[in-house]
Parts: C-alpha cells; sequence; structure tokens
C-alpha cells in the first residue's frame, strides 16, 4: 500500500515520521522523498549503490526561418512562454510548463520538441534494506512536479511492498502530486494555532482528492488543545501523539532517525501502521 | 508612429500607471494628432507572464514606442524583440507624457528597470526595498 505524509505546515515533522516509520515497519519497504525543492530523508539515512537519473521537461526548440508569423503558438500558450516579434522570437523557459501545445498549433511545423533538464533522481538502497528513492530539483527552477513524477514513477508496482512518501509543506501542485494516488495520507501538525490553521487547508486539500486522512500530532505537550477539538468535530483520526522532547530533536539534529536509539518507539509506528493497513490495505 | 502610454484610466488626463505588463489601459496615440484609443489591458490579472502578454498584445496593435513607469526582465526583452523603444520613469498624465516625448526631454532605456514580478499584489515576488544608505 502506498502512505503519504504531508502537511500544510512547514517543519511539522513529515520527514522525521516518515523515516522512522520506514525503519520501524516489517517487509519490503519503498521511501520516497518527494519534497524535491529540498529532499532530506537521505541525510537521515546512509545510502548506498546510488543511480542518478536526468529529469527533462519538454520545451519548444523554434525555427525562426520556418515561422511565418502566425502567432498560433502564442495565441494557445496559456502561460505566455513565447513572443513573436518583428526582429525576433523569444521563448521564456521558466514560464513553459512542456504542454507541446505550441508544436501542434504550428500551421508551418517551425517547433520542434527539445527538452531541458530539471533535476535528478536519486534511488539507491539504504539502512535496513529501505529502498531509498528522492528526486533533487536544479537550483532557481520553479518547475517542480515533473521531477516529483519522476520519484513517483519508481515506486514499486508490488502490492506486497510498502510505500511511504515524504511529501512537500503546503497545499499547492507539489503537495497534491506527491499525495495523489496514495491510499493513505498522514498529516503531521503540531498543536499550534500555527499548526492548526495549516492543518485545516491540508484536509480540505486531501478530501477533495477523496484520500483517507489520519493525524500525527509531533510536539505534543506545546501549544493548545484546538488540534484535538478539531480533529474530534471533524471525525478524524489522531493516529499518534510524539512528545516535544529534547531527546528526539537532539538526535535529529545530528541526523539520527530517532527509533535507531528509543527502540521503544518501534511498536508504535508498527501500530500506527497495522491501523492504517487493516482499514485501508489493499 | 504609435505611442503606446501605460495609464490607469481611459482618457489623456488619466495618470500614467507604473506597471507595464499589469497596467489597467493602453493608450496607443499618435502624437502628431494626438488622436487616441484607450483599450483595457487584457493581462492585468494575468497569474504569469504577464509582461510578455502585454509586449505581444502592444506590437501586435503597431506601437513602436513604450511610456510607462518600469519594465521587468522580460517584458524588456520581448519589446526589443517586437522592435519597439522604451521609455521608463514617466509619472504625471498620459498627455504630459507624450508632449514629453514629443520635446525630446525623455531617455529610452537600454536594460530592464524593475525584478520580475514588481507588479504583482501582495505575497510572494514583490521587488525589494533599496538599501537605505547610512550619512557619514
Amino acid at each position: 500500500m502506498i502512505i503519504s505524509i504531508a502537511s500544510g505546515k512547514g517543519g511539522t515533522g513529515k520527514t522525521s515520521l516518515a523515516v522512522n516509520l520506514a525503519l520501524s515497519l516489517p517487509g519490503q519497504i519503498q521511501l520516497l522523498d518527494c519534497d524535491v525543492d529540498e529532499p532530506n530523508v537521505h541525510t537521515l539515512l546512509s545510502m548506498k549503490n546510488e543511480q542518478v537519473k536526468p529529469v527533462y521537461t519538454l520545451v519548444p526548440e523554434i525555427d525562426e526561418q520556418k515561422c511565418n508569423q502566425s502567432k498560433n503558438c502564442v495565441n494557445f500558450c496559456p502561460n505566455h512562454a513565447i513572443f513573436v516579434g518583428k526582429k525576433g522570437i523569444n521563448f521564456f523557459p521558466e514560464l513553459c510548463y512542456g504542454c507541446g501545445g505550441c508544436i501542434l498549433s504550428c500551421p508551418n511545423q517551425a517547433i520542434k520538441e527539445g527538452k531541458r533538464q530539471l533535476g535528478v533522481t536519486h534511488r539507491g538502497v539504504a539502512n535496513h534494506g529501505v529502498e531509498v528513492v528522492y528526486g533533487n530539483l536544479n537550483i532557481g527552477e520553479p518547475l517542480a512536479v515533473p521531477v516529483i513524477k519522476a520519484v513517483k514513477e519508481q515506486a514499486s508496482p508490488n502490492n506486497e511492498v510498502t510505500v511511504i512518501i515524504d511529501c512537500p509543506p503546503g497545499v499547492s501542485c507539489p503537495m497534491v502530486e506527491s499525495v495523489h494516488g496514495s491510499d493513505y495520507c498522514v498529516l503531521v501538525t503540531e498543536p499550534t494555532p500555527f499548526g492548526l490553521h495549516d492543518l485545516q487547508l491540508a484536509v480540505d486539500t486531501i478530501r477533495q482528492l477523496k484520500i483517507p486522512i489520519g493525524v500525527v500530532v509531533n510536539r505534543s505537550g506545546i501549544g493548545d488543545r484546538q488540534v484535538y477539538s478539531y480533529c474530534k468535530s471533524e471525525q478524524i483520526p489522531i493516529l499518534l501523539e510524539i512528545p516535544h522532547s529534547r531527546k528526539i530533536a537532539e538526535l535529529f539534529a545530528e541526523g539520527i532517525p530517532f527509533v535507531t536509539k528509543m527502540p521503544e518507539w518501534k511498536s508504535q509506528f508498527e501500530t500506527l501502521f497495522q491501523m492504517i493497513q487493516e482499514r485501508y490495505g489493499r | 508612429m504609435k505611442i503606446c502610454v501605460t495609464a490607469q484610466g481611459p482618457t489623456l488626463e488619466a495618470p500614467i500607471d507604473p506597471r507595464f505588463g499589469r497596467c489597467a489601459n493602453f493608450i496607443f496615440i499618435d502624437p502628431d494628432t494626438m488622436k487616441f484609443e484607450a483599450i483595457p489591458n487584457p493581462g492585468s490579472m494575468a497569474s504569469g507572464g504577464a509582461g510578455i502578454q502585454a509586449s505581444q498584445f502592444i506590437v501586435d496593435r503597431g506601437a513602436n514606442v513604450v511610456l510607462t513607469g518600469h519594465v521587468g526582465p522580460n517584458a524588456y526583452n520581448a519589446l526589443n524583440a517586437g522592435g519597439v523603444t522604451v521609455y521608463v520613469g514617466i509619472s504625471g498624465s498620459v498627455s504630459d507624457a507624450v508632449n514629453q516625448f514629443k520635446a525630446g526631454s525623455l531617455q529610452s532605456v537600454s536594460s530592464p528597470t524593475a525584478p520580475a514580478h514588481m507588479g504583482m499584489g501582495g505575497g510572494r515576488g514583490r521587488g525589494r526595498g533599496q538599501g537605505r544608505g547610512r550619512g557619514s
């Protein structure tokens, strides 16, 4: 089954939960880091035999000699990535989503398919045999979704493998792309007014995708009780609480998944997974 | 010759709109006769690429000159490719701007004068504030 770990707010503990969960579960585990702007799952694990693959997006290659100034491409492009002027044609790659519509719309076949590299994916085996795939978006590159897709294409099609997806924060396209297709989504929050605000946004988003939701409260003990009353009124189960603990924070700061030094947590993560699998597993 | 002025309203008395891609109106004027046509900017609320869309819009309508407040890097490159001469830093009314142009008191620019996304209201990508110098 596929479980995605997401949150509206950044820094709530998605990666920490995803990695500790992956290290606690029996069977074959695959961990996908879809936070391609800032992948960090691999910093908590030691990866071996890494394979790196480039990720490209489609871009138009325009032959100005063949252009008859029909401007069909300009009128088609919803992102205004092409400008056709008397003294030349300008293409703005950072605005292009790679749909290829300009190529199809050109009556003179003046536009060909080209490609532009957006980033890379890494794939390797980490501690405890966990397979890790992560994407890394080029610096300054706004187009994250194609790299996220390239990571998700490497998800195991085998139903026996548990796939855990560490999602980017927020509720915009990269998060939606990461969560899409999951059997279950765990939303990590902290029990503060900020945490609640962004949790509500995330719940509204995931409900649109019709994916069942559970909440993990991280750093419990700080803030207030509003997250708990919200979850109760929305009938969202609270799957686990991870306390605000100096020891957990110190281990994280050293790049050590806390379950490896605090083995008593392993059964808690197993229980969390069993609760999800019994109801929503395939 | 056809001049395009970015304006907050659809008249010659309207103040200049300092944003190029996201201005409210384009006013196309023949400087010899002062005959003009005001067209609302179809891309003023575009989610992205407003400067390029605006450049294409005015180039397709035959403008040779733009009088505005600021142009960003994408619009600047597009206007160049469209053979349009760009004058920036203009304030006052549309007719003031055209009169200054006719008097030859405006200087055209050879580089963009605003960072990308300058004209977007609120949120991300607004222009950076200028550093405040310390007097010695």
